[in-house]
């Protein structure tokens, strides 16, 4: 398979055409789409459109973006002007929404294709892709295994092929753990520096878009189109984009790389000594290995399961039936909000919702909610303290490589404990990402997570890259 | 009305008023869809205005320089602030949450003064987005309650509205009207708002309670959809009679908001206290703090316009009328003061100026299109009897239709000639030869008897003596 | 930390959220939330008496945009999505009662 950067290399001097890359792309699809169900939906008509305007300009001389060509898929919760836009549920099954996210404007810009709009865990709640309203996906590398979540669908469509990159979005670690239960590169960039206008929110204050793709420089590629400052998101940083395909070549000579000492328990042994290769690979590479301590680490799953809700369910109750998306009818308005969010929403949504709205209650806020804010900033401290002494921190991705359907559905808190590795950067806003670094005891991919602090994406793509050249 | 007019038994009345007023901006609080009032349905909407998934807030730069421009005139500190979400669900509210300012609001700890020295504390002043409107269809009263169905139109939704909360320093009904009155004066010359209240741009939520002086405040009940001045003192009253009845009824008042209702002049209960909505405020994680600069806040501060309230002081003392009067509250609302200055420069009488422009530059805007000269040449044609006070007038309604002129020229046209003082002392002579019983009656203090010799004067003058000459003429022939 | 949660507040708290359980959800629901938030009962032990709450994770202030019109979205288009509409509006059942 072609590399996005082969793609748009090829096409930009017509050694290629995007309509030929496409159709390849189209037939992969077309092969294993019905097994592994990455995709909510699959524009192929105006993809075509897209390929054939994109040769045609190519073809005219005139000057094509920085992704002319690449076929890209897009998680189901970012804004496309008329064109469905469901987050997996029920409730906006449908639903054409009237304007396109800042990011799908910037990858229409760059020449991208968009090839369709995938599966994800509903409004993005979820580890594993099983809480689709519109059912799960397959992990295309062992289809009895779930992709991860909730960016499901796009790492999916990455790894198996379907599109030479995808978006998703991150709240608490739905790219990075997909990308590893995948077998690809996923990228988690720093809060605000990738617009989030027009990603349907799931909480605000920890959302972020970032790239899936099966390489290190295919991603700092794709980053470096998807980032910058947008006067739309007023969270957004107001800098230009990081220049990070310039860095990959550096090495790791003289950087130190974090190693936690008191990492949560919980993690596969396997995956730990993937991540003590990561290590070795480092320093053999010129780096120096330093012990960081993060005690608050051990309390992320709890701030993150307050925070996260609390705003969860503040966002998802614009979902009322009265202006979009789909209403159950009922005699009086309060019976229609009810039978609408009740028909509406899956489980998971609804437990969170429950949560949120608890925590965020007369009498409760203090106790849950304001704690939580409480500790956030807790684990932002440790961090800050860590960065002193370090450049980089490595973790694994996740605890386990990807586990089988149904393993953990009727356990909200052990599908929970998938994203303790994953989410302390969201809480601090960091920049963080998972590469593949070998494969655990069941010959499945195994992610290595670099993390980095505030606008530390150079050096953490610096490491990265070294990972993947040692893997 | 004096102090308690309508409260018995030594019942207090206490209010406190929430005023709600729409900011003056082209575009919404958070998002670049028109600010407009009366255009079609859903014809300003945006992906922010009808939050849609996705959809990202950005605060209105112009919006807050507005909110400024108010807390300052009403003497707040502005300071820094924050932006929180308040939660229900209604369906004329888009993203289920309101966005406003809780602990932090931009303007804080102010005042307003009322005639007669009576401070008013301004708890706050901070900014929100406003809802969209519903319309109720079907059922018997096109009311809410009983409708069949409602249609909601979005074009007023995210309006960007300040929300000015009086601490509960207001005692009678009176003041709750000058109150409203004063505030609304402020906002328009300081381009806040057009404070239109009958287009529901500035709108009044009354919290009423009574006590016994020197017990503790009563239980409060809000009073909702209070959209004139007049209703505002009607709806007090109205409120505070019924919590007297209730309590020496041996009732209690229960905390909740009620509805006011115009037509029957009562309020009814809206919703009560016990099934009030928990709104689980949070800070808005889409928006970022606002710390105004003090250099920001200096220059609004500067740029600020003389106030309603030394205007009026300015008028008054220039016209030798009553600073807390209507010619001067009405004349500087109007914003013609300025204008009243420029006749007076122009050697027009002071007093005569501006009552002429009280009374009829009604529709005239701050800029008459009457010369100032010429208004000032009629006032002193009156003064100096060379007309009368009728013909006055008349003239006046010629000059406003002529946008100005000769005023001489247009008297002499109108046949108005004047009556010299040897003319009128003869038509006074005449009339008390003629009414010898109410001379005897007039000169023995009884002043209603001097209606009937100054009735018989204008009318064997055919209207031309000048009423006011004549009662000084009679007057000093009574002294003699 | 409050005591473990009731069904009552379960009830109220869907009723605040217009979400509509069944008792039989309700009562899985009870057990759910409350499992969660003993787990959550680790952050008990923290002193955060003098912890400056974070609720940003970039400290950002003052953005603003200039009061400047753009095009409004057409209402056709809009209205197309909406679960019902009539005369240019968005069409919802009756308020029973005061309870809004
Ligand atoms: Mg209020
Ligand atoms: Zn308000």
């Amino acid at each position: 398979m072609q590399k996005l950067v082969e793609i748009v290399a090829g096409v930009t001097d017509g050694s290629l055409t995007a309509t030929a890359v496409l159709e390849e792309h189209l037939g992969r699809i077309q092969a294993r789409e019905s097994e592994i169900h990455a995709f909510n939906l699959v524009t192929a008509d105006q993809a075509r459109e897209t390929a054939t305007k994109i040769d045609a300009d190519v073809k005219a001389g005139k000057k094509v973006g920085a992704l002319a060509g690449v076929p890209i898929a897009l998680k189901d919760n970012m804004c496309t002007r008329g064109i469905e836009t469901t987050c997996s549920s029920k409730i906006l099954q449908g639903w054409k929404p009237p304007y396109d996210a800042t990011v799908v404007t910037k990858l229409r810009q760059a020449g991208a294709v968009v090839v369709g709009k995938t599966n994800l865990d509903e409004f993005a709640m979820g580890s594993s892709t099983e809480n689709s309203a519109f059912g799960p996906t397959k992990n295309p590398l062992d289809i009895s295994r779930v992709p991860g979540g909730s960016s499901g669908g796009s790492a999916a469509a990455v790894s198996a092929g379907f599109a030479a990159a995808s978006l998703g979005s991150d709240t608490g670690g739905s790219i990075r753990q997909p990308a590893a239960l995948c077998g690809v590169v996923g990228v988690k960039p720093t809060y605000g520096t990738v617009s989030r206008y027009g990603l349907v929110a799931f909480a605000s204050s920890l959302d972020q878009i970032g790239p899936f793709t099966s390489d290190v420089r295919d991603a700092a590629t794709l980053l470096e189109v998807i980032s910058g400052h947008d006067p739309m998101d007023s969270t957004s940083i107001p800098q230009a984009a990081t220049s990070l395909v310039s860095v990959l070549e550096h090495g790791v000579k003289g950087m130190r790389i974090g190693r936690v000492t008191d990492l949560p328990e919980g993690c596969e042994p396997d995956v730990l000594a993937r991540l003590e290769a990561a290590f070795d690979a480092l320093r053999k590479a010129g780096a120096t290995i330093v012990d960081v301590k993060l005690p608050s680490l051990q309390y992320c799953l709890t701030a993150y399961y307050l925070i996260a809700p609390a705003e969860a369910s503040s966002n998802l109750a614009r979902y009322d039936g009265v202006r979009y998306g789909n209403r159950v009818e009922a005699a009086d308005l309060n019976a229609m909000y009810a039978a609408t969010r009740e028909a509406g929403f899956g489980e998971e949504v609804k437990r969170r919702i429950m949560l949120g709205t608890y925590a965020l209650s007369a009498g409760y806020f203090d106790a849950y909610y304001g704690k939580a804010l409480k500790v956030r900033r807790l684990i932002s401290d440790d961090f800050a303290r860590a960065y002193k002494d370090v450049d980089t921190i490595l973790t694994p991705t996740s605890p386990s490589t990807a586990f089988k359907f149904g393993s953990k559905t009727d356990n909200p808190l052990a599908m929970y404990l998938c994203d303790v590795f994953t989410i302390p950067t969201n809480l601090a806003g960091h920049p963080a990402m998972s590469v593949p670094f070998g494969v655990g005891a069941d010959s499945m991919p195994v992610g290595i997570q670099v993390l980095a602090t505030t606008m530390g994406e150079q050096a953490m793509f610096k490491v990265a890259a070294e990972l993947e050249r040692a893997s | 009305m004096s102090d308690n007019a309508v409260l018995p038994n030594g019942w207090q009345l206490v209010v406190g008023l929430e005023v709600h007023v729409e900011l003056a901006t082209k575009t919404k609080m958070f998002s670049a869809s028109a600010n407009r009032f009366g255009d079609e349905p859903n014809t300003n909407i945006d992906p922010v205005t009808l939050g849609l998934p996705g959809a990202l807030p950005v605060l209105n730069k112009h919006a807050v320089e507005l909110a400024m421009r108010i807390g300052l005139a009403l003497n707040c500190k502005v300071q820094p602030c924050t932006f929180h979400r308040k939660n229900y669900f209604y369906p004329d509210l888009p993203k289920a949450y309101q966005i406003t300012q809780y602990d932090h609001p931009l303007n804080i700890d102010g005042f307003l003064m009322l005639p007669g020295e009576v401070r008013i504390g301004i708890e706050r002043a901070h900014l929100e987005e406003d809802t969209g409107k519903s319309t109720h269809f079907g059922g018997t009263s096109g009311r809410i309650h009983g409708s069949d169905y409602s249609l909601i139109d979005f074009n007023r939704a995210g309006v960007p509205l300040v929300e000015i909360v009086s601490r509960p320093d207001i005692r009678t009904s009176e003041q709750a009207r000058q109150y409203v009155a004063e505030l609304r004066a402020i906002l328009l010359v300081v381009g806040a708002s057009d404070a239109k209240m009958e287009e529901g741009s500035m709108r009044c939520d009354v919290n009423v309670s009574v006590h016994k002086p020197g017990t503790p405040f009563g239980t409060r009940c809000e009073i909702k959809n209070v959209n004139s001045i007049r209703s505002v003192g009607r709806a007090i009253d109205y409120e505070a009679r019924r919590q007297v009845d209730l309590i020496e009824g041996g009732g209690t008042v229960r905390q909740e908001t009620r509805h006011w209702d115009d037509a029957s002049g009562r309020t009814e209960t809206l919703r009560t206290k016990e099934d009030a909505d928990d709104y689980r405020y949070f800070l808005e994680p889409d928006l970022v703090p606002l710390v105004p600069e003090q250099s920001w806040v200096d220059q609004v501060r500067a740029a600020l316009p003389v106030l309603p309230a030394a205007r009026r002081n300015e008028l008054a003392e220039l016209c030798g009328i009553d600073k807390d009067g209507e010619s001067a509250f009405v004349v500087v609302e109007r914003g013609q003061d300025d204008y009243v200055r420029q006749v007076v420069g122009n050697g027009g009488d002071p007093r005569r100026s501006v009552i002429y422009v009280q009374q009829a530059f009604a529709d005239q805007g701050a800029a008459p299109k009457v010369p100032a000269k010429d208004l000032a040449a009629l006032t002193i044609l009156e003064r100096d009897a060379k007309v009368t006070s009728t013909q006055a007038k008349t003239l006046l309604t010629d000059l406003i239709e002529a946008g100005g002129g000769d005023v001489v020229a247009m008297a002499a046209k109108r046949g108005f000639e004047a009556l010299d003082t040897g003319a009128l002392e003869a038509m006074v002579d005449a009339a008390i030869a003629a009414e010898p019983g109410a001379w005897q009656k007039y000169c023995d203090g009884e002043e209603k008897a001097l209606g009937a010799l100054v009735g018989a004067i204008m009318k064997s003058s055919k209207g031309k003596a000048d009423g006011k000459a004549v009662t000084t003429i009679l007057q000093s022939k009574r002294k003699k | 930390m409050p005591e473990q949660i009731s069904k009552e507040t379960v009830v109220k708290v869907s009723r605040l959220a217009r979400l509509s359980l069944s008792p039989d959800q309700a009562e899985k629901m009870t057990s759910q939330l409350a499992g969660m938030l003993e787990h959550f009962r680790d952050i008990d032990a923290l002193d955060l008496s003098a912890v400056e709450p974070m609720t940003q994770p970039y400290p950002l202030k003052n953005v603003m945009r200039e009061d400047v019109e753009m095009t409004s979205l057409d209402r056709q288009e809009v209205l197309d999505q909406a679960p019902a509409a009539e005369s240019g509006r968005f069409r919802v059942p009756p308020t029973i009662g005061f309870d809004v």
